[in-house]
């Protein structure tokens, strides 16, 4: 049985017919150029935006669950988070219980450990780095607890070490028996650590399964309109811009 | 520490408030005047004291805590500590509203309630106004329409005003405008009450939406909160305080915009547990301004908003300032 099953869905202009599964344990990596839809993609997976087709979180039609129990079972991480106000980092992590309406300790603490925030407890959120502060967005999302972890872009703006950090512990919450979508750019850390991967292009899928299935030069190369080398035989896999 | 805020705001209230009842220019005995005055005795302390001293008293803790409480959601809800009611026109608004009915002399058998409910309507659709034409809660958006609304209202008030049809019909609506607690009855209180009562008990329910938004409205609406429905809660809940609380004492300006900044440290900056403190921390600066009005030396009284912005604005310089340095 599928954690998230998607079928034909559509948003007007956006993207359309998109269908796919997703089996709880696993990483699911949405990959494509600026625009391709992965960011509408997340959205309307989250439910937070409106969309044609059928989205079936364990065997139960998304639009049919109510809100509050959707984001106890579905957690986003946006692309771009800011906190408006100068919140502490326990505060932050802390606001991922809302959709539980508890402040459950163990789960918050869990949480910090997990994203390796644990020592930044008592900081304030808007003196930390972009790597830390990325970190504790990830927490945030990771103290919901959620079956299904969408999060979109979450490395962007981090160096190799907290890239590679980030993505081991997605992994990790995906293989303790929840699902993730991911969003990402880089597809030699895509290759690495997906276990199916989704090529989004105009609003579409162009291709999915296995990353060597995706991840040809050939696809790559029309999709992203530039020549690309493929090298899937290296570990980890190299994927580059010729 | 952010646990004793609440309690030690509580105490510093009702002192100020005890201190507010024995300020005056006759001596009385306070609790005997206030005992004779609950007896329904009518001697020279119990009309001082029931008459005078206590709505005055009660009259400038509503009125502070509707105004300290609908910053701290307004700003809350706008992501913007500059947020304040008269700087997004819903206090602007409401002296529209109430200075027409003041001025047509609509509804005057109704008493000061259609005034309240004109101040109400007018904070409303100012700020129904403000949201429509910012379009999103982007700041540099929301003070932008902020002012434009603002201008309108005040361009507005200003043609009421030229068109008064008397000098003393004028003078009535300036005065009563700057702002003032006193000569105002307890029945004052009858719309001021229930308007306090359910605008905090609105945006009190929303305090979740408030806390979510803190990480934009995606994050909020991710997180099950219902963020259109709330921030309308939120605004009509704004709206019903800062209407009846203009309606009854007109414009105290600067607090709504520095209460909830002097308290927003104090509860580690989160904007759902601002929301008492700031209740608390407004009635009891709104109470002590308004001691200090009648301490000042007798002649012609110093109107009570003056004085708040008189000591508001040099506090505003002084942020101003100190959040200049950081990008300097």
């Amino acid at each position: 049985m599928a954690l998230i099953e998607v079928r034909n869905l559509h948003v007007e202009n956006r993207i359309a017919d998109i269908s796919f599964a997703l089996e709880q344990g696993e990483i699911l990596g949405l990959i494509g150029p600026n625009g391709s839809g992965k960011s509408t993609l997340l959205n309307s997976l989250a439910g937070i935006t409106e969309a044609q087709g059928e989205i079936i979180l364990d065997e139960q039609l998304l639009k049919d669950i109510p809100p509050r129990i959707r984001a106890q079972r579905i957690g986003l991480l946006p692309q771009a988070t800011q906190s408006a106000w100068s919140l502490s980092v326990d505060d932050v992590v802390a606001l991922g219980r809302l959709p539980w309406n508890d402040n459950d300790m163990a789960a918050i603490r869990l949480a910090m450990e997990q994203a390796g925030v644990s020592d930044l407890s008592g900081r304030k959120i808007d003196q930390l780095s972009g790597g830390e502060r990325a970190r504790v967005w990830l927490a945030r999302v990771l103290a919901g607890q959620p079956r299904l972890l969408l999060v979109d872009e979450p490395i962007a703006s981090l160096d190799l070490h907290y890239q590679c950090t980030v993505m081991d512990v997605l992994r990790a919450y995906a293989h303790q028996g929840h699902g993730v979508i991911i969003a990402i750019h880089d597809l030699s850390l895509a290759a690495r650590y997906c276990d199916s991967l989704c090529l989004l292009h105009q609003g579409r899928i162009q291709s999915q399964g296995s990353a060597s299935a995706v991840l040809t030069e050939a696809t790559l190369s029309t999709v992203f309109d530039i020549a690309i080398h493929v090298d899937m035989q290296s570990d980890p896999p190299i994927i580059l811009p010729k | 520490m952010s646990r004793l805020i609440t309690p030690g705001l509580i105490l510093c209230l009702l002192a100020v408030m005890l201190i507010s009842l024995h300020v005056g220019s006759a001596q009385v005995e306070v609790f005997t005047g206030l005992y004779d005055w609950l007896q329904g005795t009518s001697n020279r302390a119990a009309i001082i004291i029931g008459d005078i001293r206590l709505p005055r008293t009660l009259l400038a803790v509503a009125v502070g805590a509707a105004l300290g409480m609908s910053g701290a959601a307004l700003q809350g809800l706008l992501r913007n500590p500059l947020a304040d009611p008269s700087l997004v026109g819903a206090s602007q608004g409401a002296a529209l509203g109430a200075a027409t009915i003041f001025y047509f002399g609509l509804f005057s058998s109704s008493g000061g309630l259609a005034t309240a409910f004109a101040g109400l309507l007018g904070a409303g659709i100012a700020l129904l106004l403000m949201l429509g034409l910012a379009g999103s809660a982007r700041p540099s958006l929301v003070i932008m329409a902020g002012l434009a609304i603002s201008t309108l209202t005040s361009a507005a008030l200003a043609m009421v005003l030229n068109f008064a049809p008397n000098p003393y019909a004028m003078q009535e609506l300036v005065f009563w405008l700057l702002g003032s607690v006193a000569d105002r009855g307890l029945d004052s209180l009858t719309i001021l009450l229930p308007a306090l009562i359910i605008g905090a008990a609105l945006i009190w329910q929303q305090r979740r939406l408030l806390a979510g938004l803190s990480l934009g409205e995606q994050v909020a609406e991710s997180m099950g909160l219902a963020v259109g429905k709330g921030s309308r809660i939120i605004v009509l809940g704004a709206a019903l305080l800062v209407g009846s609380a203009v309606s009854v004492a007109g414009n105290i300006g600067f607090v709504g915009l520095l209460v909830p900044h002097l308290m927003r440290p104090l509860v580690g900056h989160r904007p759902d547990r601002l929301l008492i403190p700031s209740a608390l921390a407004g009635a009891f600066l709104v109470c002590l301004a308004d001691i200090a009005v009648r301490m000042l030396p007798p002649g012609r009284e110093l109107k009570l908003g003056v004085l708040t912005s008189l000591i508001g604005a040099p506090v505003f310089i002084w942020l101003v300032w100190r959040d200049r340095k950081r990008w300097l």
